[in-house]
């Protein structure tokens, strides 16, 4: 596996003095491989943008490991190395530029720093290229202030930029979530294409039905722990984890109105329901081939994790 | 530009010559330019026209303007025109090296506090605030009664490392709001080293801001300058605006009529400090481009 997150968290300190800790991710685990996309869902605050970070080293890590091609990152002294083969795209596309500068500074910001020998003609044509290849025609782009550019276009110049570093992982943390719908499956069909070239990607997001269309494995987090992961038909074909469901039957659908949704509640536990063997990894049980769930209730708050205990 | 971007070389005049073309057409700052100019002109060259020393008795006494002594002459038949000169030159020495040195300690200090944060940003913000709650004016008078130091670089040294608290506290907080952005993850992303990101991402983010603090504590220099000349501690070796006042009151020049022994250096100082914030507010609307009215 290309990427390999174990027992992963986050503490912050939090309260006046810090004496309080705020855990973001708690001992989360999963893997990316080569030509792999993997959704990360959850709602906010559970955590899915603080593993993105660390993935892109922006954030440090509290405890566990994650390794890319079986390195542990926080070992790779030369960021740039890393970075030439992991990339982020985030939310934002507006205030991923500088506003004093051109937007087209991003790419010669690569440039500067990873291209230092290629000539000027040659450069001109490799930044052509690559904003073709995200559908943008380069006389538009080029040369304009981000303020005079629209957000999809100023989120496929950060994909470009990624596809000019031809890196292998790309970290796209919600970034379809600012952009028109029109614009919408554009960026979604260029994530296919690069899917297509080899590129493992993290498709964090909190909407259910993209990380259904994009993805090939999903994971769900809630309160920074993962609640159910597996391959994406698999979860979302048949969710098994409370917290799935209730996801899954949240989202507005048509021919349905509101009142008509039920809430499946009485759900037995199938983390404890699941034989003992089936627990390969730690806190998640194979409900089927490739696919885990954890705990009902290890997500939930204290009094619902006791009841379901009791049943169990 | 460093070395490390020959291919920047292209980009930059372009950008360069954009700058230039609203500077040009900005009236706030083509004026506070032309008054600075002058002034500036006057203060390098004037002196060298001048064939005696300032404090030369070389006219009748208490003389007003006239063809041959253009700002008249003291009581004791000094030149105030000359005086005038040679003061203008001590006071942009001053305001230069006390602004350049306070504004260099402040940003330093406010960059690197507000960018590491953690424990180097608590080490420098106890620093920060004991040299701000120093009474800054008194550590001068101090200083510059006990130490006897009476020459302008020495002047200059003190003002500098007295009053860049502020400012490195400004710089703090504004550094602080802009490292979450998102384009410096961006930078960090494309393996830009930290100092070259504080230059190059979040340095021009606040260009106009730091031009308007180093104007602030080059005006600012120039007042503390004056104050403590006024007061009977300037420099012994030369003439400065605040030193011309400073006469001007002792031998009540005000009382006998003699507006222009102390009009002028009063003059020069106000329309040095405001041409100064006039220039601010230009070069804001010519750096942001959201002030831009074109």
């Amino acid at each position: 596996m290309m990427l390999k997150l174990d027992g992963v968290s986050k503490v912050y300190r939090v309260g006046a003095f810090g004496g309080r800790e705020l855990k973001a991710v708690s001992d989360v685990s999963f893997e990316v491989g080569e030509g792999e996309v993997v959704s990360l869902i959850g709602e906010s605050g559970s955590g899915k943008s603080t593993i993105g970070r660390m993935i892109l080293r922006l954030a440090s890590i509290s405890s566990g490991t994650i390794t890319f091609d079986g390195r542990d990152i926080t070992s790779i002294k030369d960021r740039k190395e890393y970075y030439r083969q992991v990339q982020g795209v985030f939310q934002d596309p507006f205030s991923c530029y500088n506003p004093v500068f051109r937007a087209d500074r991003v790419f010669s910001m690569i440039k500067e720093q990873y291209f230092p020998r290629v000539g000027a003609d040659e450069w001109r044509k490799r930044v052509a290229a690559a904003l073709e290849s995200v559908r943008l025609d380069p006389g538009n782009v080029l040369g304009k202030y981000p303020h005079q550019l629209s957000g999809g276009q100023l989120q496929r110049m950060l994909i470009a930029r990624a596809v000019l570093l031809d890196i292998r992982l790309l970290v796209a943390d919600e970034i379809i979530s600012m952009l028109d719908a029109s614009t919408r499956i554009d960026v979604l069909n260029l994530l296919a294409d690069l899917r297509a070239r080899g590129l493992g990607i993290l498709f964090v997001t909190h909407d259910l039905s993209l990380g259904n269309y994009v993805s090939d494995r999903t994971v769900v987090l809630r309160h920074g722990k993962i609640v159910e992961m597996g391959r994406t038909d698999l979860v979302f074909g048949n969710p098994v984890h409370p917290y799935t469901r209730s996801l899954l039957a949240s989202v507005p659908r048509l021919h349905t109105k509101w009142a008509d949704v039920a809430t499946g509640d009485d759900v037995p536990c199938a983390y404890h329901e699941a034989p003992r063997d089936s627990r390969t990894r730690p806190g998640l049980a194979e409900v089927e081939a490739g696919h885990w769930v954890a705990c009902a209730g290890c997500a939930a708050s204290g009094i619902e994790e006791k009841k379901i205990k009791e049943k169990a | 530009m460093s070395e490390a971007s020959p291919e920047a070389q292209p980009r930059t005049p372009t950008a360069r010559r954009e700058a230039l073309h609203f500077a040009l057409r900005n009236r706030k700052l083509v004026v506070g330019t032309i008054i600075i100019g002058v002034f500036l002109v006057a203060a390098v060259f004037g002196p060298m026209t001048i064939d005696h020393k300032p404090t030369d008795y070389v006219g009748p006494p208490m003389t007003p303007p006239s063809s041959e002594f253009w700002f008249g002459t003291t009581t004791f038949g000094q030149d105030v025109f000359a005086q005038f000169l040679y003061g203008l030159r001590s006071t942009f020495l001053v305001g230069a090296l006390g602004g350049v040195l306070a504004a260099a300690v402040g940003m330093v200090v406010g960059f690197v506090a507000g960018y590491r944060g953690g424990w180097v940003d608590e080490l420098l913000n106890m620093l920060t605030n004991i040299v701000l709650v120093l009474p800054a004016l008194v550590v001068l008078l101090i200083v510059n009664a006990y130490l006897g130091v009476r020459s302008i670089g020495v002047q200059a040294l003190f003002i500098g490392l007295t009053s860049w608290p502020w400012a490195a506290r400004a710089i703090r907080a504004q550094t602080f709001s802009l490292r979450s952005r998102d384009f410096v993850d961006l930078a960090r992303l494309s393996g830009v080293r930290t100092p070259k990101i504080i230059l190059r991402e979040i340095a021009p983010n606040m260009s106009s801001y730091l031009f308007l603090t180093f104007i602030l504590l080059f005006g600012s220099a120039i007042l503390i300058a004056a104050s403590l000349d006024f007061i009977g501690l300037g420099p012994t070796d030369s003439v400065s605006l605040g030193l011309m006042l400073n006469n001007a009151a002792r031998w009540s020049a005000l009382q006998l009529g003699m507006w222009w022994w102390f009009i002028p250096p009063g003059a020069g100082i106000t329309a040095i400090v405001g041409a100064l914030y006039v220039m601010n507010v230009g070069l804001d609307e010519v750096f942001n481009p959201k002030l831009r009215e074109m």
